[in-house]
């Protein structure tokens, strides 16, 4: 699975060569992230994001089920047992805050994490395999974090809930009764938020497993690198420990630095005031908006307005904004050029900083007022978004000269490499 | 595969004895109990999924609360209220005689969902309006029956969410939102009381 020059796990110690006998756990540790894992010796900080994402994973995991301990799941005690939680729990209040902006660090990770994929177009073969169970664990997510919002049953919590599930009911025929088999109810109340609550408590896990499966398909080609050129020979690479357990162990600590910043300076700066309200089911705040970080799928939602052909604008936005993350799926098949980084793509280079600017635009949008401006906006980003994957990627791959690669990582990192051919 | 194995082992060559086929349609003992033995497992294993999936439907404790009775002597015509039916909002709403005539005024054909008021109320009850309160596009509780809400530029309800706009008929006018404010089931049990559900 790994480089023929990989070092084996010799375990010295007897106890540990029992363990290795009965339990070959250490070797699969030495293995995954130890010397036993030679890893392209060119790997920017973009690579950091990966381990980050999972320790972000587990920062969620463990304050979740602390929080849990404490935490009411019913509709009349919800909102005061998060109260109770934030008052009167011993460090209550930064287990919570932990968790709520572990959640926003978790997807500011992810995010990047995405975008590195997208630039150095990660998801081309061999990977494809290790992209689709990513595109899969940031639809798991997105539910768990749209689940978890429902929790505290504030005001956000309650019409978040109403209008996600109120999706649903644009689905012809089965739509209502499919909104109310998820609720449990013809809106949201206790039977959904006990249902929220369990499910929220068992995806972080589906989400683990899945990850364990994204490293071990991640594991068979190994990373691809900044040039994107794969490894050739041992010179190209490096044993993973001690290289990158010290590079990502500093980016660990550049996370934490951020990360505390907000837990203990701007805890509520993500939030929204309205979700200190207790969730009334009488009156709908005057701004309903998602966290942020459903923003730009938020607007492509909101974008259509007019009803297309046979299918209504309800419909319409609801397919629409479910197509900008599959069409994510369908990514190795659409960029369709040999070349996979783009430091060697002058033209697709161009692209990507458009669409990342027009996914912030997205995301502007989708965090303001639903007024005509916003919307006609959203329109023409969300335009552009689809062109971007389904037209702009496949005449970009045909049309485009790459520049010239260099022959291996070895070369481009020292500018020579003795396994070159005489030319170098 | 197994029993090939062993017909080698013991070296007979009388496979029509060891391979289960007995009836001269050809069809093997063996496929046949296998086929029936997996049909059954899996129609047992597909059961399993109606209680699984059901459990989630609303239960019978919700469904129960599904009736609620309104007295209406207090409402003022050009005044609402606001009921709670199945855990969501209702509107009960007093038309005057220009919301009334307004409503009549719009010629059904060029509405969205057309209907004429009189369908969506009961017949010598015109000016009693009762929908739900809940917009047809995502579920937002559209503004216009408290007291000095904005009633949106037909005269009728506005959704502050995403801007869908509803008539004195509570008709869908303007913005996302498909369909009219539902009407839900309801009779007038006396002239001051209306059973809705
Ligand atoms: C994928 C990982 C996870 C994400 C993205 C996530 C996200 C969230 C979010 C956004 C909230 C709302 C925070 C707020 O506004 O107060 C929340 C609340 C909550 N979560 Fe999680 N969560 C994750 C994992 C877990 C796990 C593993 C557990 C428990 C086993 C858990 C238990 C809770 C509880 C009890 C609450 C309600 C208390 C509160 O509102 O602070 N979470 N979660
Ligand atoms: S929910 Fe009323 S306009 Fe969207």
């Amino acid at each position: 699975m790994s480089f023929p020059w990989a070092k084996e796990y010799k375990p010295s110690h007897p106890l540990m060569q029992w363990l290795d006998e009965k339990l070959p756990l250490p070797r699969f540790v030495y293995n995954a992230v130890g010397a036993g894992y030679p890893v392209p010796r060119n790997l920017n900080y973009m690579w950091n994001f990966g381990i980050l994402a999972g320790v972000c994973l587990m920062l969620q995991i463990v304050t979740g089920v602390v929080l849990a301990m404490h935490y009411a799941a019913n509709s009349g005690v919800a909102f005061d047992s998060v109260e109770h939680i934030m008052r009167d729990v011993n460090w209550g209040w930064m287990l919570r805050y932990a968790h709520a902006n572990g959640a926003s660090a978790f997807f500011v990770v992810v995010y990047i994490h995405i975008f590195r994929g997208f630039f150095y177009s990660s998801y081309k073969p061999p990977r494809e395999m290790i992209w689709l169970l990513g595109v899969t664990i940031f639809l798991l997510m997105m539910a768990t974090a749209f689940m978890g919002y429902v929790l505290p049953w504030g005001q956000m919590s309650f019409w978040g809930a109403k209008v996600i599930t109120g999706l649903f009911s644009a689905i012809p025929v089965v739509g209502t009764p499919l909104q109310q088999w998820l609720l449990g109810g013809f809106a949201p109340d206790n039977a959904a938020l006990n249902r929220f609550f369990s499910l929220h408590f068992l995806l972080p896990f589906v989400i683990l497993g899945v990850v364990i499966l994204h490293i071990w398909a991640l594991h068979i080609p190994g990373s691809s690198n900044p040039t994107g050129v794969e490894v050739k020979s041992e010179s190209d690479t490096v044993p993973f420990h001690p290289y990158y357990t010290a590079k990502d162990g500093f980016g660990l600590g550049v996370f934490a630095i951020l990360y505390c910043t907000m837990l203990f300076f701007l805890p509520n700066a993500l939030g929204h005031p309205d979700n200190y309200i207790q969730a009334n089911p009488l009156s709908t705040p005057a701004h309903i908006v998602p966290e942020w970080y459903f923003w730009p799928f938020y607007a492509i939602l909101r974008a259509f307005t007019a009803d297309f052909l046979f299918i209504p604008a309800k419909l319409m936005g609801v397919l629409a904004m479910f197509s900008a993350i599959l069409v994510w799926f369908f990514l190795p098949w659409l960029d369709t050029s040999p070349v996979r980084s783009g430091h060697y793509r002058p033209l697709f280079r161009k692209f990507f900083y458009l669409l990342v600017i027009d996914v912030l635009v997205l995301g502007y949008c989708g965090g303001s007022p639903a007024e005509t401006k916003y919307v006609l906006i959203s329109q023409i980003a969300a335009t552009y978004y689809f062109l971007h994957f389904l037209v702009i990627l496949p005449i970009v791959a045909s049309i485009e000269k790459p520049a010239p690669l260099p022959f291996s990582i070895t070369q481009a990192v020292l500018g020579k490499d003795d396994q070159t051919a005489p030319a170098a | 595969m197994a029993d090939e194995a062993i017909v080698n082992a013991s070296g007979t060559d009388t496979p029509a004895v060891h391979d289960g086929s007995g009836g001269e349609d050809g069809v093997r003992r063996r496929d046949f109990i296998n086929i029936a033995a997996v049909s059954f497992a899996g129609v047992g294993g597909l059961a399993v999924l109606v209680p699984l999936v059901s459990q989630m439907a609303p239960s019978a404790d919700v469904l129960a609360e599904s009736s609620t009775e309104i007295d209406i002597s207090q409402i003022a015509p050009g005044q609402a209220i606001k009921a709670v039916f199945r855990k969501q909002p209702v509107f009960v709403r007093n038309l005057t005689p220009t919301e009334i005539s307004e409503a009549d005024k719009v010629p059904v054909s060029s509405l969205r969902d057309p209907q004429t008021l009189e369908e969506r109320t009961k017949p010598g009850k015109t000016n009693w309006l009762i929908t739900m309160g809940v917009c047809t596009h995502l579920g937002c509780v559209p503004l216009g029956a408290g007291e000095g809400e904005v009633k949106g530029e037909f005269g009728g309800y506005f959704c502050p969410c995403h801007g869908s706009v509803y008539d004195t008929a509570a008709r869908i006018r303007k913005g996302p939102a498909p369909k009219n404010l539902e009407v839900p089931p309801y009779e007038f049990t006396s002239d001051t009381v209306v059973k809705i559900g």
